[in-house]
């Protein structure tokens, strides 16, 4: 057992654990923050995705010893007290049925705005592929996306809690 | 809420309404109850007329009460449909409250709904077969609609005037100078209503929150991420549990070695028979004990594969062993077949596939001073109290059963051994225990959409009219197994068999795998004959509801001109749970096989309560059946999936879904239907018959080119 130190949404946690632990499991069952879900465990369905270093990651396979002292933002760390622009996008467009893969959407759509605030629907379907709804509910989120991009744009910056 | 044993308490009713037509045996104190949960105020129960409710998996039956859901309006006029349904992302927390809205005349968000906790909620068989919309909302309406009267008797009454000039609006009764919002009209009262006869919920022109494209209920909590599923209960105390698994999908335990397990710190090793299971302070040393333990089974030998299984399946359902029911017989077959111009006759395989929610199955246990609380996801929280109360020597009024809004289903959730997993590591440990389901575990230890054999003869006459039909079904399902298409002489029989594989409900049960063949047998006579297929169809339907879907597809896609001369139509049509689909599929040829290009998808289930979540329903349905129609299918031999993972496992993705076009049929004529299954059955024999057109098409799902 070691301590890892994790910087999650701004703030500063001492883990104990071992270095193959699953930071998904330490964020839903140690530190509550239960809105990155556990879909699959094998970093397929993208239920479970957070920023590390501002990068879309699976958190439940990075393990405690890869994402120690990186900057980590989950789902709880968007928007501060209003709702993230692609939050709102996605409400807006009711992209969602069941809501279990949305906030895992929601991340790896913050990660894409980053890198390509401008993303073509190919784009998006490329990006977002590591993502499953089982639902169904595709078109939405790609109208999400899309919506989201748009906003973003003209409102420079969304807030990201650090 | 308990089921009402034979206990004969006569139900305080509404001295100013007409007597019920039914008298309910429900206890009183169950009303208490809800008082005591949601204060005084007015409480109306609504029953289903005459009829018991759908047969679902076994349990006790609810035969001595059928009160089906009821309405409280508390002091301060807030309003709360109670129903055993649940949501499973069907959208039913926001179209049942719709119903409720507006009998109510107030808006949506004065509106909640308790769902699907067995102490506060009437009994219902489960959430499946597209039944929450045509008898879900129909009896919240009529209650809310009893309310509504109850109320105007009563201000009628306080207010001394005459009840006719009073009107409801906003959350108020108005009228004569008076006006007084729903709570202060029954402030410090507890009364009870049963639904009079005649009540009937209004007519859609009276609808101003149903039909309209309300947004779902507390969507904020899902975009954040606040929603607790199953998975994010967390309990005082709460320990971590998991279950120690054979290898494969099967085996019994012979031999443990856990004393690597015993030496972790705080873990707990359960053993009861053939179960085992540990315990840990967190999920992450639950696991770690989980992999260090040693076990032995005994794995059977000569168990089925996925080649060897139709084989199987056929043998086993049409000698001894099959109980399949008495076959649909009209007409003379032989002697139709005897005059045929022509036959064809075709044999095709369904594979098991699996449901893959997102959610996993998972279960919170708390047991206090011997009474059990069970949260979890399943469709059936009623089914899955009657299972804990088996499983544990204990009375059904002892065990409670909570389902938290679901990370969905299709059919996969009707069955709790998670939650009485959870529930025995609880018992073991004496605290709140949670387990998830790894996701091997999902497709080891679930169950699947059943695999079938399914054969088709057709004969044609001279005129190009089909004159027999003969369909039998091995295994995978009877659902939609008729044909909807006039012909005079017919057979069909559904063989039911012996699954080597744990099988299940599925989104529309076997109607996909019955519509699939059906459709492509069509498409194929169609094309032997050299006719058009869409018209080939009508010539065979006088049912206008088919032929208004089938015409609106082909007319919205272009039927019989593909967009672009590379590429190839097809299209199919189908009914199941009383609404209509027709689906278009266009395709262009790939490397090695084809691409689904567009998918038009015209549907009619009478008239839409909300569209906006309708068309959701039918997008998503049409894409969970690309899945089953491109690569969905389980892979097993030895006792082992060969794809068990969600790498091995392919569901539908971003780049696998087409342009999809839905074409709704508003019917305001007719009674709402459920909607979330029927738009899922003919995605696959559209893209099949279309896929006809590049080359030979296997007969078998997933759709493939030979």
């Amino acid at each position: 057992m070691s301590t890892y130190t994790l910087r999650i949404n701004g703030q500063t946690h001492q883990i104990e654990g071992e270095p193959n632990d699953s930071l998904l499991s330490v964020l839903r069952y140690e530190l509550d923050l239960i809105g990155s879900k556990f879909g699959c465990g094998e970093g397929a369905c993208g239920a479970c995705t957070v920023l590390v270093d501002n990068q879309a990651m699976r958190s439940c396979v990075a393990r405690l010893s890869a994402v120690a002292g990186k900057t980590i933002v989950t789902i709880e760390g968007l928007g501060g007290n209003q709702l993230h622009p692609v939050q709102q996008a996605f409400l807006d467009a009711e992209a969602f049925q069941c809501g279990y893969c949305t906030p895992g959407m929601v991340m790896a759509t913050v990660s894409l705005l980053r890198t390509n605030p401008t993303p073509s629907e190919a784009d998006i379907a490329r990006i977002m592929d590591r993502n499953v709804c089982r639902c169904g509910t595709y078109p939405r989120i790609v109208r999400a996306v899309k919506m989201a991009a748009e906003r973003t744009r003209n409102t420079e910056g969304a807030e990201v809690r650090r | 809420m308990n089921r009402p044993v034979d206990i004969e308490v006569e139900v305080e009713r509404y001295e100013l309404i007409e007597p019920a037509r039914y008298r309910f045996e429900v206890e009183r104190r169950e009303f208490m109850r809800i008082f005591a949960v949601m204060g005084a105020g007015v409480l109306v129960l609504a029953s289903v007329p005459g009829s018991a409710q759908e047969s679902g998996r076994t349990g006790q039956q609810s035969a001595s009460s059928d009160v089906s859901a009821w309405v409280h309006i508390d002091e301060r006029g807030r309003i709360t449909g109670y129903t055993g349904k649940t949501e499973i992302g069907q959208n039913i927390r926001t179209s049942l409250a719709q119903a409720i809205a507006d009998e109510l005349r107030v808006p949506l968000n004065r509106v909640s709904l308790v769902m699907a906790d067995t102490d506060l909620v009437p009994f219902d068989q489960g959430t499946f077969g597209s039944q929450s919309t045509p008898r879900m909302a129909p009896q919240l309406a009529r209650a809310a609609a009893a309310a509504r009267e109850m109320l105007l008797d009563r201000a009628a009454a306080q207010w001394n005037v005459d009840r006719a000039t009073l009107g409801v609006k906003d959350g108020q009764i108005v009228g004569q100078g008076h006006s007084a919002g729903f709570g202060e009209i029954t402030k410090g009262q507890k009364l009870v209503g049963a639904v009079p006869a005649g009540v009937s919920p209004s007519p859609v022109a009276q609808w101003t929150s149903r039909g309209t494209a309300e947004k779902k209920v507390a969507g904020v909590d899902f975009v954040t991420g606040r929603h607790r599923f199953t998975p994010d209960i967390t309990r005082p105390g709460m320990l971590y549990g998991a279950i120690i698994r054979p290898a494969g999908y099967t085996g019994t335990l012979t031999s443990m070695d856990d004393g690597a397990a015993r030496a972790l710190k705080g873990v707990t090793i359960v053993r009861d028979g053939t179960f085992a299971g540990v315990v840990a302070p967190t999920e992450r040393l639950a696991r770690r004990a989980v992999t260090s333990i040693k076990a032995e089974w005994s794995v059977p030998s000569d168990l089925a594969s996925s080649q060897t299984v139709y084989e199987q399946l056929k043998k086993a359902g049409s000698t001894g062993g099959g109980r399949g029911g008495a076959p649909t017989m009209a007409g003379d077959i032989p002697a139709a077949r005897a005059a045929a111009a022509r036959t064809l006759d075709a044999s095709y395989r369904i594979p098991y596939i699996a449901h893959v929610p997102l959610e996993p199955r998972s279960a919170v246990a708390e047991w206090n001073d011997g009474k059990l609380t069970v949260w979890t996801g399943t469709q059936r929280p009623f089914g899955v109290r009657t299972e804990l109360a088996e499983a544990f020597r204990i009375p059904e009024t002892q065990v409670r059963v909570i389902v938290p809004d679901t990370g969905s289903a299709y059919g996969g959730k009707h069955t709790g051994e998670f939650a009485v997993e959870a529930a025995r590591l609880a018992k073991a440990v004496s605290k709140p225990v949670k387990l998830v389901w790894t996701r091997a575990e999902e497709f080891g230890f679930g169950y699947f959409r059943p695999a079938g054999v399914i054969e088709v003869k057709a004969a044609v006459n001279g005129t190009g009219r089909i004159t027999a039909w003969e369909f039998d079904n091995w295994n995978s399902g009877p659902s939609a197994i008729q044909t909807p298409y006039d012909v005079a002489n017919r057979r069909i029989q559904f063989h039911q068999s012996e699954s080597p594989l744990r099988q299940g409900s599925y989104r529309g049960l076997a109607a996909t795998a019955n519509h699939y063949v059906r459709e492509m047998h069509m498409d194929a006579i169609a094309r032997a004959l050299g006719v058009d297929a869409v018209e080939f169809r009508l010539t065979h339907l006088t049912d206008e509801r088919m032929r208004n879907v089938l015409t609106a597809a082909a007319q919205r896609v272009g039927w019989p001109k593909t967009s672009s001369p590379d590429r190839a139509l097809g299209i199919a049509c189908g009914t199941e749970k009383g609404s209509y689909i027709a689906t278009a599929a266009e395709l262009s040829r790939a490397d090695k096989g084809f691409k689904v290009e567009r998918l038009v998808v015209a549907f009619e289930c009478g008239a839409i309560v909300n569209p906006d979540g309708l068309k959701n329903q039918v997008e998503g349905s049409v894409v969970q059946g690309l899945g089953g129609a491109l690569f969905e299918a389980i892979e097993f031999a030895g006792g082992k999936l060969a794809n068990g993972t969600m790498a091995q496992y392919r569901v539908p993705r971003f780049k696998d879904v087409p342009v999809i076009d839905v074409v709704l049929l508003d019917r305001r004529d007719l009674p709402s239907a459920g909607a979330g299954e029927t738009p899922i059955v003919c995605v696959a024999p559209a893209i099949g018959s279309a896929a006809r057109s590049f080359g030979t098409v296997a007969t078998e799902l997933p759709v493939k080119l030979l």
